[in-house]
């Protein structure tokens, strides 16, 4: 408590230090936790150092997150992002008031976007018939059709990832997310959405991994997607194939399987088909209370399977109920094939494709002695030799996202998150909360590293970089004075987005382009490169696909 | 809606079949095939694990009825909903009405209880050991990429391999060249006052890059835009009232017709369809899988009819990871199975036949007591399409381990 309010006093200063540029005096920023983290000693320079930082920790360098590193060290930042409460973010959160539906309850959005099958029958009309529903869609405002949530949604994820000082977290979140993927494209997933990234996910990417497991496990979003909620004790006839006409009871061992193979132990863990049933008869009667009405979680123990089970070898006495599943993911969530395979994931997404054996090692085994605490586990990572190695520099190949977002960043910008940034992001092949499979976006370069990818990211740059993203809009010009020759701008403007000078090829190379573009001006001399080309072409380059 | 068969095949434009014709391109299939560098290959992966005894019903198994009470599909003749007859043991579901002039034309075989040697119930594990082509393990690169680079020197087109789709699939992966697009309208540099100078700069950019995999895939990048764009194919109608579906596989077949009709090289093209994880409410004669079962067979009915003549030199084949339990569960669906079907349709498939040892679905055959066993391995199914299709004949590196010759399914007619 103290420190906040400690940290509320400087963050008022350093918000109005921020708010205007020509006035930016030095200001020492003090670690509150008085130890900070300590890191390996590594060659590189600064510059280098805070590239790094910001490429894995957070979407990218930005001119503002930049200088913050310069002013307090690598290690305070870090420190700072892994203590998100010490960061105020207000500017994002005023933002972010634009979008009424982040903060409603599932029930509350079922009652502001009914479902249009609700919406017809209230309007007389037949859902299931093509021309009715037409009508209907024209007769409704955009904005209150049900897509608003996942618009309104993808906006918000925009906003924070490109504004957010609290960048670590949101990387998080979305590391989360995407582990414990629903996709708005199922059924009624789209209203629980909104309630699943704000209370299941995010309140526990820095807490231990058996809350955000149980706070997952317990979501109507989960429950739905992976079809839980419709799970039960089989019925005596139905084990023999023959369900009673309209019953609609038994077992659906879709969550139970990916439980396993996805969140926790990883499909090489060590289970078994007969496992998966098992885990399967736990949960059932965790379901979701009038799904398409209310969409909260509810116990029902009449569904739920009395019989005793056996887990991976642990026995379970019959006559449980809700906290057979609760069993299941203590179990689980200190199992150490789970630690494994949450190191191995974690490390993927932040130091190389090809995890090093040592490092997997190390962090699975602070998974383990930590109680899968989080913040620990990140902190092993962001210290280890591993993270600092020039192995792991620019190694990484940037995702759909990370590309789209880290070009705004780049340039200075801000948006508001609207549909034409987000289509960008789709053409680049991973459209925001619409991965289908329970497996999320694929963790490697190679899914996502192709010609029509290629094209739509290359296009993404220059249309940015020129200010043709309705909705987002950067500041090219801030990194070139009028009176530079076209080499000096190249210089500037490839520090700027690169993070280095250019190799004196590819200065030549950007230069001539840039050249043949910008044409001649009054006197017949050659104008000076036009800056937006310019930007264009850099954020298009392959140097800036990396990260 | 009532599935009327004659509707279909008008709204198909696909009357003349109806009316007993054979298509030109099965006539010609014999003549065109001493051509082997010419014959196309259309892949398309049915993600998620689709349900084979839906899709292809064995009506004339007792069990399947009492099996899948409210998810069998009903025996032909049985009025509206009803199976399809294709032999006495097996229907086609009415959903893939469409294909029926196909095969009773012979351009269709099926396969069934067709699946992994080693299988998995994973959906990530065993797509990513289907489509790398090595049952049980990882391959580092795909079934298809590995076909290209046995024959690496016949063919150097940007085009020679494309994925219709966002992202490469797995069966792409490699060190053959294989460009990847969401569609052909999207296909295109926007460089605006840049132009030309501003494609040749990137292109600079990218050959001197330093991340390998960034460079080649410039580099194919770069020379698909402009063999693209040379061919002017975007917007290009289709052909004799082909009725593709407007949908996203519809669209995507609709492109890889104009690719092919714009000779352009193509040889390999790739393409997924999602939505066949039925847990719940799968569905009989109509509803969830229906809906995906007719998005599929009226795209390809709508792919062979566009291409025509063209078509005596493509064949299709269409895969899926796994299929479904052979029970319904409690919540009218079905979960994670063992084998699937596998369809092959164009021209010189000897079809009309539903291929694949049938053991029946009494308990003691399933696998493990809930799944259909599998009877024929899907490399058997894939390298007769490579070697006898696509004439490509080191087939070792591509599927090792694996001899086909020694049960051959003979798909094709010699």
């Amino acid at each position: 408590m103290m420190y906040r309010t400690f940290w509320f006093l400087t963050s008022a200063l350093l918000a109005a230090t921020f708010g205007c540029a020509s006035n930016r005096a030095p200001l020492p920023v003090p670690s509150p936790t008085g130890a900070s983290i300590a890191l390996p000693a590594v060659k590189w320079t600064e510059q280098q150092q805070a590239n790094h930082v910001l490429n894995r920790l957070a979407y990218g360098p930005s001119p503002d997150d930049l200088e913050l590193i310069q002013r307090m060290g690598v290690a305070a930042w870090i420190d700072r992002q892994l203590h998100p409460d010490w960061i105020p973010d207000d500017a994002v959160t005023l933002k972010l008031r634009a979008l009424p539906t982040l903060t409603l309850s599932t029930a509350e959005l079922y009652a502001r976007f009914p479902p249009i099958q609700v919406q017809a029958r209230l309007a007389g009309l037949n859902p299931a018939n093509s021309d009715d529903r037409e009508t209907l869609l024209q007769a409704i405002p955009k904005e209150d059709l049900p897509r608003q949530i996942p618009i309104e949604l993808v906006a918000a994820k925009l906003i924070r990832a490109v504004e957010s000082k609290r960048q670590l977290e949101e990387v998080l979140v979305d590391f989360w997310f995407n582990h414990f993927n629903v996709s708005v494209d199922k059924g009624q997933v789209k209203w629980m959405v909104t309630s699943y990234e704000r209370d299941a996910i995010r309140p526990h990417v820095f807490g231990t991994f058996r809350e955000l497991l149980g706070a997952t496990a317990h979501h109507p979003a989960m429950l739905f997607y992976l079809d839980n909620w419709q799970s039960s004790r089989e019925l005596p006839d139905a084990k023999q194939g023959r369900a009673r006409p309209g019953a609609r009871m038994g077992l659906n061992e879709n969550y139970a399987r990916e439980l396993l193979e996805l969140h926790t132990m990883g499909v090489n863990g060590g289970y078994t088909q007969k496992d998966v049933r098992e885990v399967a008869r736990c949960f059932t009667g965790w379901t979701i209370d009038m799904p398409r009405y209310i969409g909260d979680f509810v116990y029902r123990d009449r569904m739920h399977d009395k019989n005793s089970k056996i887990v991976l070898g642990t026995f379970i006495a019959p006559g449980g109920g809700q906290d057979d599943g609760e069993r299941i993911l203590d179990h689980l969530a200190a199992h150490p094939s789970t630690a494994r395979f949450i190191a191995t994931k974690l490390i993927r997404k932040f130091v190389s494709d090809e995890p090093p054996v040592s490092l997997v090692d190390k962090v699975a085994r602070v998974f383990l002695d930590t109680g899968g605490h989080l913040p620990s586990v990140y902190a092993a990572i962001f210290t280890s030799p591993e993270f600092w190695s020039d192995r792991a520099y620019a190694a990484k190949t940037k995702t759909p996202l990370e590309y789209a977002v880290s070009a705004v960043r780049a340039l200075g910008g801000t948006t508001s998150g609207e549909a034409p940034f987000a289509g960008a992001i789709d053409r680049m092949g991973e459209p925001l909360y619409r991965s289908q499979p329970p497996t999320g976006f694929p963790e490697s370069a190679e899914a996502w590293v192709n010609a029509g990818a290629l094209v739509s990211r290359i296009n993404f740059g220059l249309a940015l970089a020129a200010n043709r993203v309705p909705g987002t809009k950067v500041d090219v010009l801030r990194y070139v004075k009028p009176a530079q020759s076209s080499d000096e701008r190249v210089k500037a403007l490839a520090t700027a987005i690169l993070g280095r000078a250019p190799e004196e090829s590819t200065r030549k190379k950007l230069g001539e382009a840039v050249a043949s573009a910008s044409g001649e001006g009054a006197h017949g001399q050659q104008r000076p490169a036009d800056p937006m080309i310019l930007a264009g072409l850099l954020l298009g380059s392959p140097e800036f696909q990396k990260q | 809606m009532k599935v009327d068969r004659r509707f279909f095949l008008k709204s198909s434009g696909l009357a003349m079949l109806g009316l007993g014709f054979a298509p030109g391109f099965l006539s010609r299939a014999v003549a065109a095939r001493t051509a082997a560098n010419k014959k196309i290959l259309l892949a398309i992966f049915q993600r998620g694990g689709a349900d084979g005894l839906s899709m292809v019903p064995p009506v004339g198994d007792p069990e399947y009825y009492a099996l899948r009470p409210t998810l069998a599909i009903a025996r032909p003749g049985a009025g509206d909903g009803a199976a399809l007859k294709l032999d006495d043991t097996f229907g086609l579901h009415p959903a893939l009405s469409s294909l029926t002039p196909f095969y009773e034309a012979g351009a269709l075989a099926i396969i069934h209880a067709v699946g992994s040697p080693k299988p998995t119930r994973s959906h990530f594990d065993a797509q990513d050991f289907m489509e790398g082509g090595i049952p049980g393990a990882l391959a580092p690169d795909g079934w298809l990429n590995r076909a290209l680079q046995a024959e690496a020197a016949r063919n150097s087109s940007a085009f020679r391999a494309v994925a219709l789709q966002s992202n490469l699939p797995r069966s792409l992966f490699g060190s053959a060249p294989a460009v990847a697009m969401g569609s052909v309208a999207e296909f295109k540099l926007r460089t605006g006052r840049l132009s030309e100078a501003g494609t040749r700069s990137f292109e600079a950019l990218y050959a001197s890059a330093v991340d390998v995999a960034l460079r080649n895939t410039g580099n194919e990048t770069f020379e698909a835009l402009r063999l693209l764009e040379k061919s002017k194919l975007d917007g290009m109608p289709e052909e004799h009232g082909a009725n593709y579906p407007n949908s996203p596989l519809g669209r995507r077949l609709k492109d890889v017709a104009r690719l092919i009709r714009a000779d352009i090289g193509l040889e390999v093209a790739a393409t997924d369809c999602g939505g066949w994880d039925t847990h719940v409410g799968q569905g009989a004669a109509q509803g969830q899988l229906a809906e995906r079962l007719k998005e599929l067979g009226d795209s390809l009915a709508a792919f062979a009819v566009d291409l025509g003549d063209r078509m005596a030199d493509v064949c299709v084949v269409t895969m899926t990871e796994f299929g479904r339990t052979v029970r319904e569960n409690g919540n009218r669906g079905t979960d994670h199975g063992t084998a699937s079907v596998m369809m092959v349709l164009g021209g010189g498939v000897r079809g009309r036949r539903v291929i694949g040892q049938w053991r029946g679905l009494r308990e003691p055959n399933l696998f493990e007591g809930r799944d259909l066993a599998m009877a024929t391995d899907f490399r058997a199914v894939l390298s007769e399409v490579l070697g006898s299709h696509l004439g490509i004949s080191r087939l070792g590196p591509v599927f090792p381990d694996f001899d086909g010759a020694k049960a051959p399914l003979r798909l094709f007619s010699a």
